[in-house]
């Protein structure tokens, strides 16, 4: 059996985690480990364990746990009690969660109702970046296919394990950022003081927690708090019921909308060739097309590690499919005129990455790659005696994974193939 | 002693287009493994895809074998195909098999070959109508 501390573990509170394990919920079968798109988890004492560091936070180890052992990491209700004036973000695919829904503003009028002092539409931030992304294209700067960051995903992905297409990537914030940084602007316009303000964001999925949390293209985070979409809509809906009043604070077009799912970008940049993939697996299949040299005809390409896009995210209340066709249905209701940004007098820096996001370097065998070179030999040595069968026993998600494990120095070299261990004894 | 190396071979079906692309794959994911440049894996993908995709249009399938060595790949891609009459015309870059109705709507560009040979530092290829294509190629990395 490996030892705990040889991977990192989940147990490690303190650091800032994507997902979260109930130990006592767990038992350790192999689902999420088998699914999990980098091989991150492992089964350790009969728990499933992250390698954090490889962890791209798609949620799909949440989204298919039957014994609901695994959480997203998110900051609790309680912590709207942290700052004096608090400003809610709401993400596209909030709106899709409500049935019924006829106004957007009932939902942004809902929020004052419990409690936030002013409201932010990422759908209309990512207009302005829609704005910026079509000037980019027109002038040419990053070179198509022009690859969409909007997922944090598969952003952590690209950074993780496709070097060679970060170039391509769309430099621009995240729509989240751009609403924070807007929302900010308008409290102190007020003369709210900085320090009492609190940007909250609502957010369908862990990866946006993480993201959000350690600044992603950023210097330091806008966001000071992120909640879950069932936290929000439990508190959310007994209130919308209770309005009176509706004031008109939508200021996004169908456009933004659509940012909540799969398309919404790509069909934004008036793209002549666009893809949009959505779901991890396929979002892989077009990255590693991408790295190929496929695909190059194309203009812009949008990936969502969810199926359907963010109304997939694993932290919504509503099923994809339902959540996507409310979209739809609420575009009719909104202004079809995008937001640009001369109509903010804002530059096309100002939605800009601060930083670019660094590259990872979690997959190397070794820092020396003779030493690399060496592992994999004896890996291939080691396949050699395995059934490679990949049926998860030994706490790996597969043959190859146990093999890279032992000679990584992940699992102790005794370490041996349960299965095999367990058919020997039958005989 | 030997030079230290590791072998992976594939089995590249005949009948299975979507199956193309799986050598290429596998072979990035170990050459990220031994901490690989990107910009020499990316080399090695586009060489390897083409080669793939060539032997499941033309040659019914083969085999490709990836030996990777601390300073270089050696890629050989062998099938029992139908064979090239005449490896100087098809290596000619635009120089395609498809016909004419096929290429005019984007397909059989006549560029397999020719960028196969531009993204590796060797490049050979024998081919014996009848008997089958071994194409060979070394990408060296920085």
């Amino acid at each position: 059996m490996a030892k705990k501390s040889q991977i990192k573990c989940i147990l490690d509170e303190k650091a800032l985690h994507t997902v979260t394990l109930d130990p006592e919920k767990c038992r350790g079968c192999v689902t999420c480990m088998k699914r999990c798109p980098t091989e991150a988890i492992r089964v350790r004492g009969g728990k499933a364990s992250v390698a954090y560091e490889r962890c791209i936070g798609c949620g799909e180890c949440i989204r298919l746990c039957r014994y609901h052992a695994k959480k997203s990491s998110h900051d609790s209700w309680d912590s709207l009690a942290d700052f004096k004036y608090k400003i809610a973000l709401v993400a596209p695919s909030f709106y899709g969660q409500f049935n019924n829904l006829e106004d957007i503003n009932i939902v942004l009028n809902g929020l004052l109702a419990v409690g936030f002092d002013d409201v932010g539409e990422v759908g209309e931030a990512a207009e302005y970046v829609t704005d910026v992304t079509r000037r980019i294209m027109k002038e040419g700067s990053i070179p198509t296919p022009i690859i969409s960051t909007a997922c944090p995903a598969i952003l952590e992905l690209i950074l993780m394990k496709y070097h060679d297409l970060s170039d391509r990537l769309l430099s621009t914030l995240a729509p989240v950022d751009v609403a924070a940084k807007l929302a900010r602007e308008r409290a102190v316009a007020k003369g709210v003081p900085e320090e009492d303000i609190g940007v909250y964001f609502i957010s369908p999925c862990p990866a946006k927690v993480f993201a959000l949390k350690m600044g992603l293209g950023v210097e330091r985070p806008y966001v000071d708090r992120v909640l879950s979409v069932s936290d929000a809509y439990m508190r959310l809906v007994p209130a919308m019921e209770k309005l009176t009043d509706i004031k008109p604070l939508a200021r996004m077009s169908s456009t933004g909308l659509c940012w909540g799912i799969s398309r919404g970008e790509a069909n934004s940049t008036n793209g002549v060739k666009t893809i949009a993939a959505d779901g991890v697996e396929q979002c892989v299949k077009i990255l590693e097309a991408l790295e190929d040299g496929g695909l190059m005809d194309m203009e812009f390409i949008e990936l969502n590690a969810c199926v359907s896009g963010c109304v997939g995210g694993v932290m919504n209340v509503e099923n994809p499919f339902v959540a996507r066709s409310r979209v739809h249905y609420l575009t009719r209701k909104l202004k079809s005129e995008m937001n640009t940004i001369d109509s903010i007098s804002k530059p096309v820096e100002w939605f800009m990455w601060e930083q670019n996001p660094r590259l990872k370097d979690v997959f190397k065998l070794d820092e020396n790659r003779l030493a690399a070179l060496s592992k994999l030999m004896e890996k291939e040595e080691i396949l050699k005696t395995l059934p490679m069968v990949d049926c998860g026993l030994c706490g790996a998600p597969s043959c190859t994974a146990f093999a890279e494990d032992l000679v990584g120095g992940v699992i102790p070299r005794d370490s041996v193939c349960v299965r095999m261990q367990a058919e020997g004894l039958k005989q | 002693m030997s030079e230290n190396r590791v072998r992976l071979e594939f089995a590249v079906s005949g009948d299975n287009f979507a199956s193309a692309g799986t050598a290429s794959e596998e072979v990035k994911s170990t050459l990220k493994k031994m901490g690989i440049p990107s910009a020499d894996i990316r080399r090695v993908a586009i060489a390897m895809y083409e080669g793939e995709i060539n032997m499941v249009i033309h040659a019914g399938g083969g085999v490709a074998t990836a030996d990777i060595y601390l300073d270089r790949i050696e890629i050989v891609l062998a099938d029992k195909g139908k064979g090239i009459p005449d490896v100087e015309l098809a290596m000619t870059p635009g120089w395609s098999t498809a016909p004419e109705d096929i290429r005019a709507l984007g397909f059989g560009a006549g560029m397999g070959l020719p960028n196969m040979k531009k993204y590796t530092d060797e490049f050979s290829i024998e081919s014996e109508v009848g008997v089958g294509t071994t194409v060979r190629m070394t990408i060296y990395f920085s």
